[in-house]
């Protein structure tokens, strides 16, 4: 990519950036771009914004430095690239809501049809009763059918972290131990580069917030909450024998309920600063994507609260398809951003330990 | 129509956001007027990286003491004792508390993180660099209260007696086309980006010359000033210049276009000829002499000409060296006299002795029996593809200025103190640099002398 060669000279040459984020310590090391060297770059970058807002060579400047927008151009590129099977990487990136949508609903349509082959009349009306919950489709069906999707979806992200991992090469001088994988799973945890250098990120205009952190962080809680949900009543399932709906104030049902909150709060905060975000930022030829994956988030814990709501009152076949889209949404989160993300912060813990010591030692 | 304020702070940069939030805070209604658009707001400090203060321990962002007597013993030196040493030691002292009050102000200093940072003793860092500084200093000026207004061109300055009465606009602000102040303050820096003031001493060359800065340091405040019977201060002829690089922009194109890779070659005129020793000195006072040498070539421009065998000893820089498999070819696209250029390095080559090659510190490889010799750093330049960087001069900033006391307020000619108008920045620089430089210095006496410009101000509005 050209344009990042040419940012990377121009950014080595002036440097004021290095202390805003890992992004620019980690360019120093580098006369040339690999792919995995920009890859690795683009997934560090937070688009917090604060190096453009900062840099006096940012456009309207001639030398048109815009390092978020390059960035977020080879982020996207990333995504693509490092999805697993690779025969499918280019489908999100080209139309990445409608795919996302018209998965979803597919998905509903299929157990939909599947549960209307089995019993029309499970499709409405209120079930109670000792398993009710599972009259539409058999509780070992819907696990077997979901334990393989996420089987997938766990493979899907090993493959793609792996290559990912691959391709970035180990740190300079560093190794991803113990104290590398906790530097990196605070950083992530924390979102260390999110913050404009401490003043917090750069949305519309030269003002910093924090608001964009605040909306990630309630999106990815969460989104951990539901997991915890999500495991907490596996574990009820299978150790204690005690089968699904829970009462309200059973741990399965509160954890996805806080979650679910995050879930809902979290991605409208990100697309409303999404929609009023600086265009000069924002990598525009990927629209579609980046508020596909908002919606994607958004419609997991939409859908996750309305089958809270839901399984009081009205007809299964609702349930069913919200369901289905809600399982299909945490996937496709799954699969994507988190895992490169992840790799990209543990590379750069590794890295900043080993300079560290370095430093030490000199 | 016209309006009224307390305080009336001419200039965007760090000087002027300093008075202005100092003036604020002291009680006053502060209306900044910024000669440039928005982006390009801040004079010459958006180029800037840190600043100099002096600190009697080591703190988080320095690794040790800079005492007052040490900063006081490098300005001597930098300026040949070209300093006012009242008004200097009074900037030194006030500086230590520099390094925190300017933190209050939402500036942030950069921590150590490790390795790849090289933190100083001497000089604090901008975390984000000097656009980064500005950017704080405007939010909490705005924050205060501080009206700002941009592109707000200053056509007159109405004075009387050495008292300031009102500043004329091209454009209005808000309907008024004329601002009335209780005090000023003139924090528009000097004139390097004004090439019609600088011919006057420089003749034609100064049309070869690059400006590192933005092109709105034209100097049109220190003008009026002066004009009016504002006592001046420095050495107009005088400017600090730095070889750049001659494909850089006219105006703006910041540190980045500069190039330091003197020592690893040779430097020759547009006849192919050496004219100074290219291994004199270490950086930082090599950097700061090659813009004025360069000046003084027929046509202002020069050619650094090293080999392959260099080019891994510094970073890329932003425009790639041109390049030559022989030195006739270089020379072809150099559009120099190949013969001579051959001359020149074949009569280099031969000069040069033996030594062991070091560019950290002054070593012993030289050259003998050619004029001008090579003191150190002296290799023969024989590798191809053979390499040039075409530098011209960039200046930085003028010495010229306007002559202030402690309290920064401006001097008449006449040797009495103004009333009502103060001074601070590059404006009034060469009261303490009236030669030379040492980085980070602008930046401290910009701080130091808009705090007290904009306190001294807002004390003469309430009274």
């Amino acid at each position: 990519m050209d344009e990042a060669d040419r940012l990377m000279t121009v950014c080595n040459s002036c440097r004021y950036c290095e202390g805003l984020c890992a992004v620019f310590p980690a360019m120093e090391m580098r006369r040339a771009f690999s792919d995995g060297d920009l890859n690795y770059l683009a997934n560090l970058c937070h688009a917090c914004g604060a190096c453009y807002v900062d840099c006096q060579f940012s456009p309207p400047h001639e030398f048109n430095v815009n390092v978020p927008k390059t960035l977020a151009i080879a982020r996207a590129e990333s995504y693509a690239a490092y999805a697993w099977p690779r025969a499918l990487s280019g489908t999100f990136a080209r139309n990445g809501l409608v795919i996302s949508v018209v998965a979803a609903l597919s998905m509903a349509a299929f157990i939909l049809g599947f549960a209307a082959l089995n019993d029309r009349s499970v499709l409405f009306g209120v079930h109670t009763g000792p398993g009710a919950f599972y009259r539409l489709m058999p509780h070992n069906a819907m696990a077997a059918l979901f334990s393989a999707a996420f089987l997938y979806a766990i493979l899907a992200l090993v493959m793609s972290v792996r290559a990912f991992w691959r391709d970035i090469g180990p740190p300079v001088g560093g190794r991803a131990d113990g104290g590398s994988i906790f530097q990196a799973i605070r950083d992530a945890g924390e979102l260390r580069y999110l913050h404009g250098g401490g003043v917090g990120c750069y949305n519309e205009d030269d003002k910093p917030t924090d608001r964009h952190k605040l909306y990630h962080h309630l999106t990815f809680y969460g989104f951990l909450l539901c997991f915890a949900a999500t495991s907490v009543a596996t574990l009820y399932h299978y150790l204690l024998g005690r089968e699904a709906p829970y009462p309200w104030w059973d741990l399965p049902v509160v954890l996805g309920t806080l979650g679910g909150i995050g879930l809902i709060v979290g991605p409208i905060g990100l697309f409303m600063a999404r929609m009023r975000r600086d265009p000069a930022l924002l990598d525009e030829t990927r629209h579609g994507m980046d508020v596909g994956f908002i919606a994607m988030l958004f419609l997991t814990g939409l859908t996750g609260m309305a089958l809270l709501l839901l399984r009081e009152t009205s007809g299964a076949a609702s349930r069913r398809g919200v369901c289905a889209v809600h399982h299909h949404a945490l996937r496709q989160v799954r699969a994507r951003h988190l895992p490169l993300r992840g790799a990209g912060a543990l590379r750069a813990g590794a890295a900043q330990r080993s300079s560290l010591l370095r430093g030490a030692r000199a | 129509m016209s309006s009224k304020y307390d305080v009336l702070v001419i200039g965007g940069g760090n000087a002027a956001l300093c008075a202005a939030i100092a003036a604020r805070r002291g009680g006053a209604s502060v209306l900044v007027l910024e000669g440039a658009p928005t982006f390009y707001r801040g004079g010459n400090t958006r180029h800037t990286r840190n600043m100099r203060c002096a600190h009697d321990a080591a703190t988080e962002i320095l690794t040790g003491p800079y005492t007052e007597e040490e900063f006081w013993e490098d300005l001597l030196r930098v300026t040949g004792g070209q300093t006012d040493e009242v008004l200097a030691r009074h900037m030194i002292r006030e500086s230590k508390d520099i390094l925190n009050w300017i933190v209050e102000q939402g500036v942030r200093w950069q921590p150590s993180l490790g390795g790849t940072l090289s933190l100083g003793r001497t000089n604090s860092f901008f975390l984000g660099g000097g656009r980064a500084m500005l950017n704080a200093l405007y939010l909490t000026a705005e924050r205060l209260g501080v009206e700002v207004a941009y592109e707000a061109e200053v056509t007159d300055l109405v004075i009387e007696d050495g008292m300031f009465l009102a500043a004329c606009l091209k454009r209005p602000i808000n309907g008024a086309t004329e601002i009335r102040a209780t005090s000023l303050v003139a924090a528009a820096g000097g004139f390097e980006a004004n090439i019609e003031w600088l011919k006057q001493y420089w003749g034609e060359a100064a049309d070869n010359f690059l400006i590192r800065g933005t092109p709105y340091n034209r100097g049109s405040i220190l003008k009026m000033l002066l004009d009016k019977g504002v006592q001046e201060v420095g050495d107009p002829t005088q400017c600090h210049a730095v070889a750049i690089d001659a494909r850089a922009p006219k105006f703006d194109g910041g540190i980045i276009t500069r190039h330091d890779s003197v020592v690893f070659g040779i430097v020759v005129n547009k006849h192919a000829q050496r004219f100074y020793d290219e291994g004199e000195d270490i950086w930082p006072k090599r950097y700061a002499i090659w813009g004025r040498l360069v000046a003084a070539q027929p046509d202002q421009i020069a050619y650094i000409i090293f080999d392959s065998t260099v080019v891994t000893s510094f970073m890329p820089t932003l425009f790639p060296p041109i390049a030559g498999q022989t030195v006739a070819e270089l020379a072809g696209k150099l559009e120099l006299d190949p013969a001579a250029l051959e001359k020149t390095i074949t009569e280099f080559n031969a000069a040069v002795r033996p030594g062991t090659f070091d560019h950290t510190i002054l070593d012993d490889c030289v050259t003998e029996g050619i004029t001008p010799p090579k003191t150190h750093w002296a290799r023969k330049i024989e590798t191809p593809p053979y390499l040039a960087y075409p530098v011209r001069p960039g200046i930085t900033f003028t010495y010229l200025g306007t002559r202030v006391t402690k309290e920064a307020r401006m001097l008449m000619a006449d040797g009495k103190p103004s009333a009502n108008m103060f001074a601070a920045g590059e404006i009034m620089a060469g009261n303490v640099l009236g030669k030379g430089y040492a980085a980070g210095m602008g930046m401290t006496i910009g701080s130091v002398f808009g705090r007290i410009a904009g306190r001294e101000a807002a004390r003469h509005a309430r009274n």
